[in-house]
């Protein structure tokens, strides 16, 4: 009696379909690694310091994490292979080995050391905003918003942006300095922005927790309401463009929905912009006491003449009053 | 023919049919109602858990189905969420930890050599209140089911942005399974502490049931966590309490930290008993004993007592100060290297072995493979500033099915392969077995492979259609057509399981020839477990019974000599 039929060894189904199963990841990898898509291994970035920087820290992870990958996986297959069940073979009966085992373990915490000290090297580049190039926006010396100077680039001075999520939408409020809040900047959907300048964003909710993510300008901030997170970020000069992120919290049945757009511009097209803006506040402002004048001399006539008299005369109304600054559908 | 059993017990594990009867399990649905047998309330465990698999997977395809192509319109916004919440949730508290208290139940008794749990009646109860559990979190579907995530972030799932009553179905839910939980952990912790075998010291411990005994104490200092969270969330709905409204001083930061505390625990809870399996599994068929059974009990605890201290690495988008990253950064590194040592004596285990490759093999082998790139990814989430590109994407999506689905899941489809002939003296279909284990294998990678690709493209978690920017929806098409070959693989083993019970093969008492003491008694086993206990003289008391009888019959009979 010939005792190999009797003992399982890997069938010849197993084996056409490990290798059936290779084939068709090595296929994917190939279809989808072909595109030369860069984010197919690593996050996106070439937007802003901080997420080349992440990209960089991730990509030598990634090296160390491929070494260990192949090295585990292979003594494993190679160990299924070798010492898969043959006629006569016998099975060590080893029950460890101690030096093996503390040199393992040796190995392992050498390896989260380098990735512990690559990462700390790495850390206050990412998390600490840049200062600004010198051919950046020229941030007037009252724009300094931000409380905790920590957040602030080593010069101090940045363009800081208060972001608030709101289901579903994000707004953009760019403090001027002043003390005066109803004639700061406000944009929804899209936040306009300078290039080679560091714009640090106040991230706030007013409803229920959102995540502000741009992939290519560096990482996630939460919005809490009741707390004020804090991200940074430069396009460089020369990337103007539009660089769009959704948010990443699920904040309700629209979340896939709330987009958030980050529209670059160089400094001189931003101080025109800005400039737009106030004026068109202004001009809301200037729209606005007209308006209540108007309504105030109604009021008097009314009361003087004869009160049969419908006041409703045709007085620009504030909708019609041209408001840059407030509605989306004009910053397009 | 005593020298060729010999050899055959060292070289070929075939089953050895005995030709018996099977038992049959009663019919009588008042005896299982009633039961406070182990084995009974285990098999009640597997198989209700196993049914929410089921529902829960379906509710994985609907998911992946929507996802399948660009602005897909298939599922509204309101469904699709209420989808996720239920599958999350299902997988988590109805599916992943119970089902490692089902086999624990059946097994930890037997492997430990006693003829019950502690507290039967408890036992018993703690069952009942998963089922209840269940059944109010799916009554939801009649009306209103959560929509808010298994996480159920405050304030979504606050009040004022969720009036109906899907979100108290979910706080019930995790109530009646939290108690069910903890009293079952109570018990599992007793019965191991008090009730092993003669001669089992801890050393002797079976590894599986140290790491049902770390599950245990994980349990038990965890869930405290989440019935406090949830009840307060519940006194904010209902009773007008604001501990998570910032209007009225309260923190939503609270919710995350108290949901996390249990949450991360909760991570180990699910694998951890996994790791028991395999290192159960990966022994018999390879013919050897487990390569460094100390390290790895000591590892299990370590993971245990570092896996309570970095749940605040689920939240390092939050406004948090720059220490308490950097401390739940490092924790959350220091956890690789006990996983390190367990893969790493795994390996050692297969390493000059003879390796049978029978099913439960294969799923112990696909959980290896599988579970390293899960273990791997989580180094990147841990680092904070690549967590800040990486959180809340698909890449965390793909990590944690990676280690929940790649890892447990196949953990659990090997446990149920090796143990399947114990619970029902039959053996199940290898042919099957295999088939589905290379359709799941294959199924799962083409699924979850991608789903990196898909996050480092920048497609966030929970988002029910998205623009085809890059190439989101060739990335999602292929994860979408991995999930169904998933589905086909594991109902191949349903199938298998059920094909099984009728007419599989007849196991005998110890078809793999294994070494712990649930083989020394019937398939299955009787009421009281075993007829007389053995007493236990090393960490494979089976493999001594085998040697001692081996030496009887071949020493020549005293009395005739």
């Amino acid at each position: 009696m010939r005792r190999s039929n009797r003992i399982p060894h890997l069938s010849r189904a197993a084996v056409l379909a490990s290798a059936s199963a290779i084939a068709l990841a090595v296929l994917l990898t190939l279809l989808l690694a072909g595109p030369a898509h860069a984010s197919f291994w690593a996050p996106q970035h070439g937007g802003s310091p901080n997420a080349d920087r992440i990209h960089t820290l991730y990509s030598i992870i990634m090296v160390i994490a491929v070494i260990i990958f192949v090295a585990v996986e292979g003594a494993l297959f190679y160990a299924l292979w070798k010492f898969r069940m043959r006629p006569g073979a016998k099975a060590e009966q080893l029950h460890g080995n101690t030096r093996l085992e503390i040199g393992w373990t040796a190995g392992a915490a050498a390896i989260v050391l380098v990735i512990g000290i690559v990462t700390f090297i790495m850390l206050p580049g990412i998390r600490n905003p840049d200062d600004s190039d010198a051919d950046g926006w020229q941030i007037p010396a009252s724009y300094q918003t931000a409380k905790d100077p920590g957040l602030l680039p080593p010069n101090g001075k940045s363009l800081n942006i208060d972001v608030n999520g709101q289901q579903y939408a994000w707004r953009f409020v760019y403090p001027d300095g002043d003390n005066d809040r109803q004639n700061n900047v406000t944009a929804y959907e899209e936040m306009v922005v300078p290039t080679g300048t560091t714009v640090t964003l106040d991230v706030r909710s007013s409803d229920v927790a959102h995540s502000w993510w741009i992939p290519k300008l560096g990482g996630k901030a939460d919005a809490l309401p009741g707390y004020t997170n804090h991200t940074w970020f430069k396009i460089p000069r020369g990337k103007e463009g539009v660089y769009t992120g959704n948010c990443a919290e699920l904040c309700g049945r629209n979340h896939a929905n709330m987009t958030a757009r980050v529209r670059a511009i160089t400094p001189e097209q931003f101080t025109q912009w800005l400039a737009r803006q106030k004026a068109a506040i202004e001009a809301a402002g200037r729209g606005a006491q007209q308006y209540r004048a108007q309504q105030a001399q109604n009021d008097q006539r009314s009361q003087q003449g004869d009160a049969s008299q419908p006041s409703g005369e045709p007085v620009p109304s504030p909708s019609t009053v041209p408001n840059d600054a407030t509605s989306p559908a004009a910053q397009r | 023919m005593a020298v060729s059993t010999a050899s055959t017990l060292t070289q070929t594990p075939i089953p050895q049919v005995v030709a018996h009867e099977v038992p049959r399990p009663t019919r009588n649905w008042v005896d299982w109602l009633t039961t406070t047998d182990h084995k009974k309330i285990g098999i009640m465990y597997l198989v209700l858990t196993f049914a929410f698999f089921g529902v829960g997977g379906v509710e994985a395809l609907l998911i992946r189905l929507q996802l399948a192509v660009p602005d897909n319109t298939l599922l509204d916004f309101k469904t699709y969420n209420q989808l996720i919440t239920m599958h999350g949730t299902t997988m988590v508290f109805l599916f992943v930890v119970p089902v490692m208290a089902g086999f624990g139940n059946y097994f930890v008794p037997l492997m430990i050599g006693a003829r019950d749990m502690a507290f039967p009646k408890l036992n018993a109860l703690s069952f009942w209140m998963l089922a209840a559990g269940g059944a109010v979190f799916y009554a939801s579907i009649f009306f209103n089911p959560p929509e808010c995530g298994w996480t159920c972030y405050v304030p979504l799932s606050s009040k004022d942005y969720l009036p109906n009553g899907g979100v108290d179905a979910w706080i019930f839910l995790v109530h009646l399974t939290g108690i069910g939980s903890l009293v079952g952990s109570v018990n599992f912790y007793v019965t191991i502490a008090n009730m092993r075998a003669p001669g089992m010291t801890w050393s002797r411990l079976p590894l599986f049931c140290w790491t049902i005994l770390t599950y245990s104490v994980l349990l038990i200092l965890a869930l405290p966590a989440i019935a406090a969270a949830v009840t307060l969330l519940l006194t904010d709905r209902h009773f007008g309490t604001n501990f998570y409204d910032p209007a009225e001083g309260g923190s939503p930061l609270l919710w995350q930290h108290l949901f996390w505390f249990f949450g991360h625990p909760e991570v180990y809870i699910m694998v951890l008993p996994g790791f028991g399996i395999i290192s159960e599994v990966l022994p018999i068929f390879a013919r050897k004993p487990i390569f460094g059974y100390k390290a790895i009990a000591a590892s299990t605890l370590t993971i245990a007592f570092l896996g309570l201290m970095v749940w605040a690495h689920h939240m390092f988008t939050t406004p948090s100060p720059s220490v308490v990253l950097v401390f739940f950064m490092v924790s959350s590194m220091l956890i690789s290297i006990p996983t390190g040592i367990k893969i790493f004596s795994w390996i050692g285990t297969l390493w000059r072995g003879t390796i049978v490759f029978r099913t439960p093999l294969l799923f112990a082998v696909g959980f290896l493979g599988t579970f390293l790139i899960g273990g791997i990814t989580g180094v990147f989430l841990a680092i904070y500033p690549v967590d800040w590109q990486l959180h809340d994407t698909y890449f965390v999506v793909a990590h944690f099915h990676y280690v929940l689905m790649g890892g447990a899941v196949f953990a659990v489809f090997s446990g149920l392969y090796y143990w399947f002939p114990k619970m029902t003296g039959r053996m199940m279909d290898e042919k099957l077995g295999k088939i589905s284990f290379w359709t799941m294998l294959i199924g799962f990678h083409t699924t979850f492979l991608v789903q990196h690709s898909i996050g480092l493209d920048g497609m966030p978690r929970r988002i029910p259609e998205y623009a085809d920017v890059g190439h989101l929806g060739l990335y999602n098409l292929i994860s979408t057509i991995g999930a169904f070959i998933l589905g086909v693989g594991i109902l191949v083993t349903a199938i298998n399981a059920l094909r099984s019970l009728k007419h599989g093969p007849v196991a005998g008492p110890d078809p793999w020839k294994a070494n712990t003491l649930e083989w020394f008694t019937q398939s299955p086993p009787p009421k009281n477990n075993f007829d007389a206990v053995p007493r236990v003289r090393s960490v494979e008391p089976m493999k001594d019974i085998r040697a001692e009888i081996e030496r009887r019959t071949n020493e020549p009979d005293p009395v005739s000599a």
